[in-house]
């Protein structure tokens, strides 16, 4: 545990002095949020899509914190003297996960707030509740895939396009149910408040496979590239 | 040594029954097969289009069970990879071909290229899929590496598939819009058809192990390359080398 915590504790120390979250990462999230207003061009159609948006965003942010989250291992080889410091390598998988996990849990509560703001989005009463559960929920399976991934492609050439071409597809699934889920803690006309809670059903499965897969899968990954 | 062909007397026995079969299908669905009474001549598409999924399912199946066996033996023989590599990519050809053949059929029976059904859309899933693990396989590396990297994206992407089948089912389920039409495809099929279908499967399945154990030695052949292209190489400048001294 404590591994753990201190791997977290380092990504996380790296972006608060770096700022990369906040001075890149979020601006461009926010950008897409506006872009999509403007594409659709239309407040009714908006409102309908704002659940689904948000998370499009989100993924498309993760692509971006995932590579930055492996270039600062990969740079100096320090993946290397960092698995070489603990015994066990799906500890340091948890820890990376972690420091995502942080990250990503800031940056969807800012995506949430401009939908409310952009696009006429609303919470209330007992769907708050729904809304932080599907915001967890799904970015622990974003950061557990995110964080998979990001060591499949550690040291690939052209590795900035394989990310998406991989992880994309295996987001999808995470996509659908928090997008719907979303919806209903938005108040969407189409699904109700069950069947919301039903979805972090299938977020919370997705986050516990992925999480399992990564950590038995992040050993052999690390071990064959150096 | 010198390799002109990558085929053998199991190969061409092969390849000469896959043409065999192809040219009967071809003749009895475009001629001999009535066509259907309810969907007319678009039918004769599904001789085509049922035995390409079934090939594209056969291929990543193979891909899957392929890469198990190259990490349980710890990718000591690249034998299982370079299978692995190869059914992917005729799996993905064929995929496409379903893909292709499936919406030129809906365009004539439903009336839309694409509907956003449970088995269409995890199959655009699957696609997708495989192309990422092709293009990990294109990255010009150590085979071993290659190996070991591949084996994990087809090992995750057999998890992946029944994760995105179900959330679609479940999304499609949970949505209330009515379908626009009857999407019910079934077909009711007289024994000749059925027969046709069935050599379809057979004439693809020969035709996929033959291009399997092709591609799966042309591999072979492009990693022994890279040797004894580099030792070849060695060799060269040395002898530039011992002449420029003796010079």
């Amino acid at each position: 545990m404590n591994t753990i915590v201190a791997v977290a504790k380092k990504d996380l120390r790296i972006e608060w002095r770096t700022r990369t979250l906040l001075a890149r990462v979020v601006p461009f999230a926010l950008l897409v949020l506006v872009l999509f207003a403007v594409a659709l061009d239309s407040e009714a159609l908006l409102l309908r899509a704002a659940a689904g948006l948000v998370w499009m965003a989100m993924l498309f942010s993760t692509m971006l914190v995932v590579q930055r989250a492996f270039d600062i291992e990969t740079s100096d080889a320090a993946m290397d003297s960092l698995l070489a410091c603990t015994a066990q390598p799906s500890r340091v998988f948890y820890g990376k996960a972690l420091s995502l996990f942080v990250q990503l849990f800031a940056l969807a509560a800012v995506l949430v707030t401009a939908a409310v703001v952009l696009y006429g989005a609303s919470v209330n009463g007992n769907r708050v509740v729904l809304l932080v559960t599907v915001v967890v929920t799904a970015t622990g399976g974003l950061a557990t895939v995110g964080t998979l991934y990001g060591a499949v492609v550690a040291n690939m050439t052209g590795r900035d396009s394989l990310l998406p071409l991989l992880a994309l597809p295996v987001l999808a699934p995470l996509l659908i149910a928090a997008s719907r889920a979303t919806e209903a803690a938005f108040g969407s006309q189409t699904i109700d408040l069950a069947n919301g809670w039903a979805w972090v059903g299938v977020l919370v499965v997705y986050a516990i496979v992925f999480g399992s897969a990564g950590a038995a899968a992040f050993s052999p990954l690390t071990e064959s590239d150096s | 040594m010198t390799v002109s062909s990558t085929g053998t007397p199991t190969t061409r026995v092969i390849g000469g029954l896959a043409l065999l079969i192809t040219g009967w299908v071809v003749v009895s669905a475009f001629f001999i097969t009535p066509a259907d009474s309810v969907q007319g001549d678009s039918v004769r598409i599904m001789y085509a289009h049922v035995p390409t999924a079934w090939i594209a399912y056969l291929a990543f199946v193979t891909t899957a069970i392929a890469s198990g066996f190259s990490v349980a033996r710890r990718h000591r023989t690249l034998g299982f990879d370079r299978v692995a590599g190869a059914s992917a990519e005729v799996g993905v050809l064929f995929m496409a071909m379903t893909l292709i053949t499936g919406s030129l059929w809906g365009r004539l029976t439903w009336g839309t290229f694409w509907q956003w059904d449970p088995r269409l859309t995890t199959t655009l899933f699957l696609f997708v899929t495989y192309v990422g693990y092709l293009a990990v396989r294109r990255i010009d590396t150590d085979p071993r590496q290659r190996a070991s990297r591949s084996s994990v994206i087809a090992l995750l992407a057999v998890l992946e598939i029944p994760l995105v089948h179900f959330s679609v089912v479940l999304w499609r389920s949970l949505h209330q819009e009515a379908s626009v039409l009857n999407t019910d495809g079934d077909v009711r099929l007289d024994g000749l058809m059925l027969f046709t279908l069935f050599s379809g499967v057979v004439a693809f399945t020969l035709i996929f192990v033959w291009l399997v154990i092709h591609r799966q030695r042309l591999t072979t052949l492009s990693d022994l390359e890279r040797v004894v292209g580099l030792d070849a190489a060695i060799t060269a400048r040395r002898a530039e080398n011992s002449a420029g001294v003796t010079a």
